[in-house]
């Protein structure tokens, strides 16, 4: 198995397909990835030389931000907000949607399961 | 969405002309201001706002970190009482 930057291991899929499992490549960038890189992106992943994995590794270490980095950079970010004490620093220390979504019904995502409250009329009975 | 870059940052200029009043004479007192929409520049860091919030007017001491936020993030403008606890149901009625 190939593996890229460290723990990455990638199946034997098109080599497009599994730079997907890298966190921080989606669609797009698996694509520009390869085509600069030279690689042939239909290629299994398993066929894949010593050398096209270097290049890929050294082109994503150089120029990209994935995995751990991207993850700790996406914290701080989120850490910012809630340290200066902003509207959307709020709103990610209360648990509930920063864009401005409606909370009245729906925003499970970000309020996790319902906790339903006794006595309380439900949204059916109106 | 976001603002056209041609137009750059939205800053009240009477606010600014306020920021900078404040800055020759070193004043310390906070700047009153209703102007929530006025973009944080790099002016404003290390000033005193009071900015208002429909109601009252929110302290604010600006820091480098602010910069780019708009002033009425900082100055929320509901009162979240909470739900449910003892008692809930008579407020209800």
């Amino acid at each position: 198995m190939p593996r890229i930057l460290g723990v990455d291991i990638p199946p034997d899929k098109r080599t497009v397909i599994s730079l997907r499992y890298i966190y921080g490549i989606g669609p797009y960038l698996a694509q520009e990835l390869c085509e600069r890189t030279h690689i042939d992106p239909d290629k299994r992943a398993r066929e894949l030389t010593e050398d096209e994995l270097t290049r890929l590794a050294k082109l994503l270490e150089d120029e990209y931000v994935v995995e751990g980095q991207l993850s700790r950079q996406i914290k701080q970010n989120i850490e910012r907000l809630r340290n200066i004490g902003c509207y959307r620093g709020l709103r990610h220390r209360k648990g509930l949607p920063v864009r401005g979504q409606r909370t009245r019904t729906n925003a499970r995502t970000r309020k996790g399961p319902r906790k339903t409250v006794a006595g309380k009329r439900s949204v059916k009975d109106k | 969405m976001g603002r056209s870059l041609k137009k750059g940052p939205y800053v009240d200029e009477r606010l600014l002309a306020k920021v900078e009043r404040a800055e020759a004479t070193g004043s310390r007192e906070p700047i009153r201001t209703w102007s929530r929409a006025c973009t944080i520049v790099p002016e404003f860091v290390g000033k005193h706002f009071a900015i208002h919030n429909g109601k009252n007017f929110i302290k604010l001491y600006v820091t480098e970190e602010m910069v780019g936020h708009k002033l009425g993030e900082f100055a929320p403008t509901r009162t979240f009482r909470g739900h449910g606890g003892k008692g809930a149901k008579a407020v209800k009625k």
